[in-house]
């Protein structure tokens, strides 16, 4: 056949086969791993360096409302020259939305917590820092030295910053014993009196409570789930919906509502019941019999960071006794560095004990850090609900 | 024209109205006062020191400035091309006019989030890193808008007469322009400006969007809103801005309101 | 050579051959004029929007929210598929319908007022007054809501201290209705005011000579000429509301309340498009649900050129 006639042929062979790769390619989309902890982290041969050069005037950091607080940053610019801008988050996911592409040569460090840690890690988002660089690192309790959260095959990836539990929040008014289990966040009696937290982990909050309340579950870990435990956690949760009068996003906003009285009881974080105090609203917090789930933070370097010196002098600044008792005193959390006990007793006696700051390592397994779920249910199955389904969960619940 | 009750009705109904658009920004003002950083009804009490606080914040100063600096640059831009698309489009009849029109309104008549996510993916998949410039990109789409509505309502306003009996008497293209087409549309130019200089100076969906770690004015605000902690400081910024912005807008309802020559025309 | 008027012969021969070539075929310097503007929006805003639309038949890995260029119609699958979302698309224009027809009702009057009995000075002040709150920052001006619709603020002091029991509309559908009827009520008046000034006197003055009463005047002659600018207000209220997402993550509460939460929920499409973006970090599902919006307001504003509201923008 002539050239033109092969080359009409050729051409329609090449489009066939496009159309079938198409097709293929098609129907192949939509499948989800749950989870590519499988390869190492792409960030993983990256060098730290040795040493921390001059700083370069500016830091920009993503943080929990309360981790950037102007009595620590203050002296830190005066110090270093560095210029902190802070943005704040409310959720996990908002930290790892933010720090796409590496913090997208935007931002220098966030302050993730567990289950945002694990994921940032492995999608490149962070690169190994350096603890020699830490004077204060040995110092540290051994756990928060390498805790699974942040490090990785004895790679760090960051360095432990604080950990705390969420607590049950409520008004001193309405419930003047403490109430002793979570159940009172389930009560239909209480119906536009409650709130709690809008993000997916809350699940984990339900699970736990349903470990105690439905023994029958077999719930252990409230990340691990069957599919069977997550439906029930996700059909409490449905329940629970119609009296919540709003979900809160941040601090700030479960502040508001308590302060007005448009709540009376919710889970929270220390810093809320801090806040609340001292703007003398009647409220205290505590943790049920069932337990608390908690989160342990880590200050994270993003690949892409700008500022890497001033990224390096703000963890050496935030890790030293003073600044990290500051910090638990300010939020209501726990410091990681061991010598940080004696200045919270200094500057607020009973503290250190109050904030569990010389608990012993097997304090920390009674709390359940959060973590991000993945198919791998850590007993050799492949069952449990991995943290997509969570989402899209969340919102089927909230929706 | 109106009966007395019709009248004394309408005259309840506007007052009704500015009660109701002007009591938040009333609480605005009184709430810079809060002695908490909470804000709840009724006020705890009166102080002064968020003014100096506010004064003295490093955060203010950088967020006012970025946003000063934004909003020029796009209604520098907007008026250039806002005004081009309006006279292009008075003057052109062709097909897809109205197409053009059409697009040309996109940017107001679709939500904010879209414009704000289409400009992000496009940043992510250029490689463009996000900086003042791509929040200028992002306010300049919707300026242009304003300008060309603006510009265009007047053109149509105008007498061709005016312009082809300059031609008439010999003027060419150039000082058509600049004597007798720029001083009849002027008003309507100084009214799309300012205008579009409020919707950049106040924008925070697209900015969020477009912006990375640069804080315009509103995302300074929205953070602080999120935080908690100075809310009177945005309640300070927030009232100079109004103070400060008064007579501008006074200017700018001279210049587009009772512009009377709708009336003229009419023949009252 | 150009002979100008003053007889003399005139400077600078290339530019003004060029120029009497660009006079002389207006429709040359009318599309010279063009070609910047369009050419930002094509290249600028339409190239985005396209780029968006092909984002949302891609899908991520949901561990590293890596987008994953794998063409699937997943996204949209689940849009019209589960009722979460269709319940979220009907709520939304639902609100957003309710809200504009709230503000043309509140607008009217006020514009009429404006355009047909003020006299020119207070003209003037009434419309330096819609103006001025656009200049007062948007989030605060809603968080000043906050202030007055929640459980001890401004609403429910003022009934109580009257002896009426409190409306505790805080963080419900009711406060959602509220303030996106105030917020995006300027928007709604000034182009009703400018349609209601460009009605001329002397069509009413024809009106009343023929014998119709003042409310036959208004329905008949007045209000058909008006709707083009009430219509383009409304194109700005209506998908104002349809994508905002800083309201209801302000005001919006859980859409527990009962009859106070009246249109099922609290999750509108503007909070799903955000969360999805700024916080699952799930851009294709973000920009598939986008293009629900986008496909509302294109049927919106094709009906809108229909009733004249672009001559009135």
């Amino acid at each position: 056949m002539s050239e033109i006639e092969a080359g009409s042929v050729g051409f329609r062979r090449l489009a066939i086969v496009a159309a079938a790769a198409l097709v293929a390619v098609a129907a192949c989309g939509g499948n989800t791993t749950g989870g590519s902890t499988s390869k190492p982290p792409p960030t993983a041969n990256i060098k730290p360096p040795t040493s921390v050069g001059a700083g370069e005037g500016q830091l920009n950091l993503i943080a929990w409302e309360g981790y950037v607080d102007t009595s620590w940053t203050k002296p830190f610019t005066a110090k270093t020259g560095c210029k902190v801008s802070p943005k704040y988050a409310g959720t996990s996911d908002e930290m790892f939305t933010l720090m796409a592409d590496g913090g997208g040569g935007q931002w220098d460090m966030v302050s993730a917590s567990g289950n945002a840690s694990i994921r940032l890690i492995y999608a490149g988002d962070v690169k190994p820092m350096n603890p020699d660089l830490i004077p204060d690192w040995p110092n540290f309790q051994t756990y928060f030295k390498a805790p699974p959260y942040n490090t990785i095959s004895g790679i760090h990836y960051g360095i432990s910053l604080q950990w705390g539990p969420n607590v049950l929040l409520y008004n001193t008014k309405k419930f003047p014993t403490a109430p002793t289990s979570w159940s009172v966040i389930y009560d239909k009696g209480l119906s536009g009196l409650i709130t709690a937290y809008g993000d997916p982990m809350t699940i984990a909050d339900a699970a736990l409570y349903l470990a105690k309340a439905k023994p029958d579950l077999g719930i252990k870990d409230p990340y691990e789930l069957t599919q069977k435990q997550f439906d029930a956690a996700i059909a409490l949760l449905k329940e629970q919906k119609p009296l919540i009068k709003k979900y809160w996003g941040g601090a700030a906003d479960e502040i508001a509502l308590f302060q007005n009285g448009d709540v009376m009881v919710g889970a929270a974080w220390p810093y809320q019941t801090i806040q609340l105090k001292l703007a003398k609203a009647p409220v205290a917090d505590t943790i049920p019999s069932e337990g608390a789930t908690g989160w342990g933070d880590t200050w994270m370097l993003a690949t892409k960071a700008p500022h890497p010196n001033c990224a390096y002098l703000w963890t050496q600044w935030v890790s030293t006794p003073v600044v990290q008792a500051e910090q638990a005193l300010y939020f209501g959390e726990t410091p990681v560095n061991t010598k940080a006990c004696a200045q919270m007793e200094v500057q607020s006696p009973g503290s250190c004990a109050q904030y569990h700051a010389d608990a012993p390592g097997s304090y920390f397994d009674t709390i359940k850090f959060w973590k991000t779920p993945i198919a791998d249910c850590g007993n050799g199955s492949l069952t449990c609900v991995p943290y997509e389904k969570w989402q899209s969960a969340w919102t089927e619940i909230t929706g | 024209m109106e009966g007395f009750w019709t009248r004394f009705a309408l005259r309840i109904w506007v007052g009704v109205i500015l009660l109701f658009l002007f009591i938040p920004i009333l609480l605005i003002f009184v709430y810079a006062f809060n002695q908490s950083n909470i804000e709840s009804w009724p006020i705890p009490g009166l102080t002064l020191k968020w003014f100096g606080q506010t004064w003295n914040d490093p955060e203010v100063h950088s967020a006012v400035l970025l946003s000063l600096q934004a909003a020029s640059a796009a209604t520098a831009l907007a008026l250039v091309l806002g005004s081009c698309a309006a006279f292009a489009i008075h003057r052109l009849a062709f097909f897809g006019r109205d197409v053009v029109s059409l697009l040309f309104v996109l940017p107001l008549a679709l939500p904010g989030i879209i414009t704000g996510m289409a400009l992000n993916a496009s940043f992510h998949f250029s490689g463009i890193t996000l900086s003042l410039w791509t929040i200028v990109v992002g306010h300049t789409t919707f300026c242009i808008v304003v300008v060309y509505n603006n510009v265009l309502a007047r053109l149509r306003r105008t007498q061709g007469s005016l312009i082809e009996a300059a031609a008439d008497l010999g003027a060419n293209g150039f000082q058509t322009f600049r004597d007798i087409t720029l001083p009849l549309i002027s008003t309507s130019v100084v009214a799309g400006a300012m205008l579009a200089f409020a919707l950049s100076f106040d924008e925070v969906i697209v900015t969020t969007f477009t912006s990375g770690a640069q804080n315009t004015l509103p995302i300074w605000i929205f953070g602080a809103i999120r935080l908690g902690q100075r809310l009177p400081e945005v309640n300070v910024v927030v009232s100079f801005v109004i103070l400060v912005t008064i007579i501008p807008v006074v200017i700018a309802a001279r210049l587009t309101g009772g512009s009377g020559v709708a009336r003229v025309q009419a023949g009252r | 050579m150009a002979i100008a008027a003053t007889g003399r012969p005139r400077k600078g021969g290339e530019a003004v051959r060029l120029q009497a070539i660009v006079w002389r075929m207006p429709w040359l310097r009318a599309t010279l004029l063009l070609i910047p503007p369009l050419g930002w929006f094509v290249l600028v805003y339409l190239a985005s929007l396209v780029l968006l639309l092909v984002t949302a038949f891609w899908t991520i890995d949901t561990f590293t929210a890596e987008i994953l260029q794998v063409w699937n119609l997943d996204n949209f699958r689940v849009i019209f598929t589960e009722a979460t979302y269709r319940n979220i698309i009907w709520r939304t224009v639902a609100l957003a319908a309710l809200v504009t027809a709230t503000d043309a009702v509140l607008a009217f009057p006020f514009a009429y007022y404006m355009a047909r009995v003020a006299s020119r000075r207070v003209q003037t002040i009434l419309f330096a007054a819609v103006l001025l709150p656009l200049w007062a920052s948007y989030l605060a001006r809603v968080y000043a809501w906050i202030l007055i619709l929640n459980h001890s603020g401004l609403l429910n002091w003022s009934l109580l201290s009257i002896g009426l029991p409190p409306a505790e509309i805080g963080y419900t559908n009711v406060a959602m209705w509220v303030v996106f009827a105030y917020i995006w009520l300027p928007f709604m008046i000034i182009p009703t005011y400018a349609a209601l000034e460009r009605v001329p006197e002397s069509l009413l003055e024809a009106a009343a000579d023929l014998g119709a009463r003042r409310w036959r005047t208004l329905r008949d002659v007045v209000l058909p000429l008006a709707l083009p600018g009430v219509v383009a207000g409304s194109i700005f209220t209506f998908s104002l509301t349809l994508g905002d997402y800083i309201t209801p993550i302000l005001i919006g509460g859980a859409g527990g309340q009962g009859a106070r939460d009246f249109l099922g929920g609290s999750v509108f499409i503007g909070n799903v498009v955000y969360s999805n973006v700024g916080i699952a970090n799930n851009v294709p599902f973000a920009a598939a649900l986008a293009t629900i919006p986008v496909g509302i307001m294109a049927v919106y504003l094709l009906a809108a050129k229909r009733l004249g509201a672009f001559e009135a923008l």
